[in-house]
């Protein structure tokens, strides 16, 4: 079926575009959304392409760093000052793959995907949002939460977590990239040997990335060490959710993320 | 809908051509410009057998809208001899039992031109990431690898002579 594509000159322009039509989508790497187009899974008639839009900077401010919405996966790695996000970059698809996918297009992605976004949601990332009329910031918790209200992701900014404070861990079947069986990042930030604002977060334990607030509950306030640890993973699977699919049954990740999360917390493993 | 120009450069020569809006890069190539060594496997990203090189970056022309590559420079798989030669990875493929049926060599072999340009002296697992989104269900990859690594070695050599 032939496909619209889109140029326009400025984000506003490419909102106002997809809000006045019921099939218009906006393009990034193009890695899902081409996927479909391709496939049909649902009528795509209209791209709004991004480039040239210039959402691709990635910013430092102090300690706050901004990522804008197109940066790709590639850009994320090769950026000295994010080297503690490199394993989440690299750890989506083979080089072609990386070189399109975005940070933004991460958001949307269905389940098992949103490594990147599951990182992000472990930092507190706001997102920056532009629709037709106005540019709004919201928590990623809250704009993962609910069904895309439409407009274009512009940004996403946080705060840069001390240094070793930021863990992440990706388990997969294929080697060595893969779709995510589960992932796991967490921010554990330390003051006076205890952990302070503590966020756990995690990738394909249900239907989009969720936080594990019972988690970072068990761990606020208290030393890293065994009785934590313990607490901790009592509670380590509440308000998961998962799904069966080819890399996983829901039984075989709720039983193994126990395991994961133990090694995540106690420094073992790979992050 | 009406037939849309693009103009991009292949392999060196322009391509100015009225193509079906929203045609993929991959059917561009294959079905306009006659390029039919890029394979198309699976249009999902996937296989990585439609893989080329948009200014100088790896990229999957089967999710690539071909308006996209608009005023871009691309390399396919008949883009990497030169002059009628035989690139060291191509000659190491041929020479290594790198290829079988055939069907991901191209791919595989621009996802290592990418590399080896980008990285003269690559470690095994450098290579193994390089083509880490190329699948081949026919040679079990250690050929390929090796391949690889000695066409590496082969082009460092041609270079320092
Ligand atoms: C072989 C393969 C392996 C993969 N492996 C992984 C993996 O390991 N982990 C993982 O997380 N993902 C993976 N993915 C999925 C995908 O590549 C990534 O999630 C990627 O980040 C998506 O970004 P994109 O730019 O390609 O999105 P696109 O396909 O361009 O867009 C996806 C959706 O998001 C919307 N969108 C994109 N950007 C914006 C924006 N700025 N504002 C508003 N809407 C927007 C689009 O309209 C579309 O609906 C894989 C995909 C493939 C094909
Ligand atoms: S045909 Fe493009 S990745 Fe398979
Ligand atoms: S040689 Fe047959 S798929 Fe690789």
């Amino acid at each position: 079926m032939a496909l619209d594509i889109v140029k326009v000159d400025s984000v506003r322009e490419a909102a106002a575009t997809i809000a006045a039509s019921g099939d218009a989508y906006f393009l990034a790497g193009g890695t899902i959304l081409a996927r479909v187009a391709n496939t049909g899974g649902f009528p795509v008639r209209t791209m709004v392409l991004s480039d040239g839009l210039g959402l691709d900077a990635i910013a430092v401010d102090g300690d706050t760093i901004e990522i804008g919405a197109a940066a790709t996966m590639t850009r994320i790695a090769a950026e000295p000052r994010l080297a503690f996000l490199r394993p989440v970059a690299e750890s989506i698809g083979g080089p072609a793959i990386r070189n399109m996918a975005t940070v933004g297009g991460n958001l949307f992605a269905r389940y098992p995907y949103g490594d990147f976004a599951v990182a992000l949601l472990a930092l507190d990332a706001e997102v920056t949002i532009e629709d037709a009329e106005k540019t709004r910031t919201t928590g990623l918790d809250d704009f993962l939460a609910s069904a895309p209200a439409g407009g274009i992701v512009r940004a996403l900014r946080f705060k840069l977590p001390p240094d070793g404070a930021f863990r992440f861990t990706k388990v997969v079947r294929k080697h060595p990239h893969g779709a995510s069986v589960l992932s796991i990042a967490a921010v554990l930030p330390e003051t006076g040997g205890k952990v302070s604002n503590a966020r756990v977060a995690y990738g394909a334990m249900s239907e989009r990335p969720m936080r594990a607030k019972a988690v970072e509950g068990a761990l606020e306030g208290r030393a890293l060490d065994a009785q934590t640890l313990e607490n901790a993973l009592k509670v380590a699977t509440d308000g998961c959710q998962p799904q069966t699919d080819p890399q996983a049954t829901d039984w075989y990740r709720m039983t193994v993320l126990p395991v994961h999360l133990k090694r995540l917390l106690s420094g073992e493993g790979r992050f | 809908m009406a037939r849309v120009p693009v103009v991009f450069t292949v392999n060196g020569t322009e391509a100015a051509e009225f193509v079906e809006p929203g045609a993929m890069l991959s059917d561009v190539l294959r079905d306009k410009l006659d390029l039919t060594g890029t394979r198309v496997g699976c249009s999902q990203g996937t296989c990585g057998a439609c893989t080329v090189m948009i200014d100088g970056e790896l990229i999957l022309s089967c999710l690539t809208p071909a308006q996209r590559v608009n005023g871009k420079s691309v390399v396919t798989i008949e883009g990497v001899a030169t002059n009628g030669e035989l690139d060291p990875i191509q000659q190491a493929f041929a020479t290594g039992f790198a290829t079988q049926c055939g069907f991901c060599t191209s791919g595989m072999i621009v996802a290592a031109k990418a590399l080896l340009d980008a990285n003269p002296d690559p470690s095994r697992d450098e290579v193994v990431d390089a083509i880490s989104g190329n699948i081949c269900r026919c040679t079990g990859y250690e050929p390929i690898i090796n391949a690889i690594l000695s066409a590496a070695a082969e082009r460092r050599v041609a270079k320092s002579a």
